[in-house]
């Protein structure tokens, strides 16, 4: 970590987020050091409402008191504000940056609401869950190609935006009854390789963690 | 217009408000490209190759490399054609950030409620409830303009900038919609920023040259909305 001195960053976040771990994840590849600030969902803090008026939601980046928000579109200020840091959109390639950009939106639009259809739903929703999760890790399998990760040999911004849903795979698999490793062997590889970096070590939680919070969700929603 | 930095061409359906926000951007930039369009009918090989995951326009090829996703292209416009013409996305990180912060909430809570409304197969219930999901959204957007403008003209300042381009491909739209849903969207009494910003930006000579005719889209509109209801009634 570069250094003790904070560069006034300060994030509002909520453990288990994985919106909120592509922001830390992007924090730590940077090397900048920052003020980590759990919020309480159910009794959200003035800070947090003040921050994000808007939408209410984690994660906020506070940047000299000034508020980001937006998972990605915090990890590319931080790209843009830090320009001495490792980058994680290809710089000076506008072709790579836009294939980046598309393959972030795609897990945005697909991945996590499909996950939550796979947990909450039961008969013919959670089925037609299960097949679209199938596709949609597929799919993410053949952007990844050959490559160590998504942008090829340096990890970037599609590989912050996808890996912390990796610790949520297991919880897919159970409520899927479906297996990453068979039906994307790369995709599985690829997410042994991320687990190695200290930044992705460092902020994901373990996925038996994860599932136990969904259980857990399901209890207090009254899901069956 | 300038022909640089190679062979643009756009894969386009004349009255979708995402493949006018990629027309609106080539043309802010001044640049020139051969525009095709598509029949969602009959998708074309060079569609579905050059966006086999969505399948969807616009998608913009540049020297034969697919650019997919109306936000991705404006942004990769503005990325690759730098030095041509005027920059949508401010200079500034934060700036920046607040331009997209706008781009993505547009698309959240006006978009998103909107295409559902216009499908024809909504209750009573839930066209309600969608009016006001838009209404609300238009008032947010209203402070908006204020904190992004700060008196000037655009979203983006004296200029068209990203947010513009992002609202402005919807225009028509929103304006025919007033039409099929008898609901002033843009109302000089309630956000008059709101209302001025849109024919402002409606007689910009970007604009003129590249929104979809409003009687076309209204008669569109109504066409599709009853081939739904004619579906949906047929299923019933």
């Amino acid at each position: 970590m570069a250094g003790e001195k904070k560069q006034g960053l300060q994030l509002l976040d909520f453990w288990v987020s994985p919106f909120g771990q592509r922001c830390r994840i992007a924090l730590d590849e940077k090397g900048l050091s920052y003020e980590y600030l759990e919020q309480d969902l159910a009794n959200k803090s003035e800070l947090l409402l003040r921050a994000n008026p808007v939408h209410k939601k984690i994660p906020v980046l506070l940047h000299a008191g000034r508020p980001v928000c937006e998972s990605l579109i915090i990890v590319q200020y931080l790209d843009e504000a830090f320009p001495a840091t490792p980058a994680l959109l290809p710089a000076g390639d506008p072709y790579a940056r836009a294939q980046a950009r598309f393959w972030a939106d795609y897990v945005d639009k697909k991945l996590y609401d499909c996950g939550t259809r796979l947990w909450k739903l039961k008969g013919d929703g959670h089925a037609q869950a299960r097949t679209e999760m199938v596709e949609i890790l597929r799919t993410l399998e053949g952007a990844l190609g050959e490559g160590r990760f998504f942008g090829g040999e340096a990890f970037g911004f599609v590989d912050v935006a996808l890996v912390p849903f990796t610790s949520w795979f297991l919880t897919y698999e159970r409520f899927g009854d479906l297996s990453v490793e068979k039906e994307c062997p790369k995709l599985a590889a690829w997410a042994k390789r991320c687990a190695e970096r200290p930044s992705v070590a460092k902020n994901l939680y373990p996925p038996e963690k994860v599932y136990e919070f969904i259980c857990g969700l399901k209890k207090r929603f009254g899901i069956e | 217009m300038a022909r640089v930095g190679g062979e643009l061409k756009l894969l386009g359906l004349w009255a979708s408000p995402f493949v006018t926000r990629a027309k609106l951007a080539l043309q802010i930039k001044g640049l020139s490209y051969e525009y095709v369009e598509e029949d969602l009918g009959n998708k074309s090989e060079l569609l579905l190759s050059s966006n086999p995951v969505h399948k969807a326009v616009p998608v913009l090829i540049h020297n034969g490399k697919p650019v997919c996703e109306s936000s991705v292209i404006v942004q990769y416009i503005d990325d690759a054609f730098a030095g041509t013409g005027p920059s949508l996305l401010p200079a500034d990180p934060y700036q920046r950030a607040v331009a997209r912060f706008w781009a993505a909430y547009l698309e959240d809570k006006l978009v998103e409620p909107w295409f559902k409304m216009l499908d024809g197969t909504r209750t009573r219930a839930e066209m309600g409830e969608g009016v006001k999901q838009m209404l609300a959204a238009v008032a947010t957007l209203e402070g908006a303009l204020a904190q992004c403008s700060k008196g000037r003209p655009f979203f983006g300042g004296d200029g068209v900038g990203y947010v513009d381009v992002a609202l402005g491909g919807l225009l028509v739209w929103v304006r025919a919609s007033e039409v099929l849903l008898g609901v002033k969207f843009l109302d000089a009494a309630r956000t008059p920023l709101l209302a001025a910003w849109a024919e402002r930006f409606a007689s910009l000579d970007a604009a003129k040259a590249t929104l979809p005719d409003f009687g076309r889209v209204i008669k569109h509109a109504m066409m599709r909305r009853g081939a739904a209801a004619a579906a949906l009634a047929q299923n019933n």
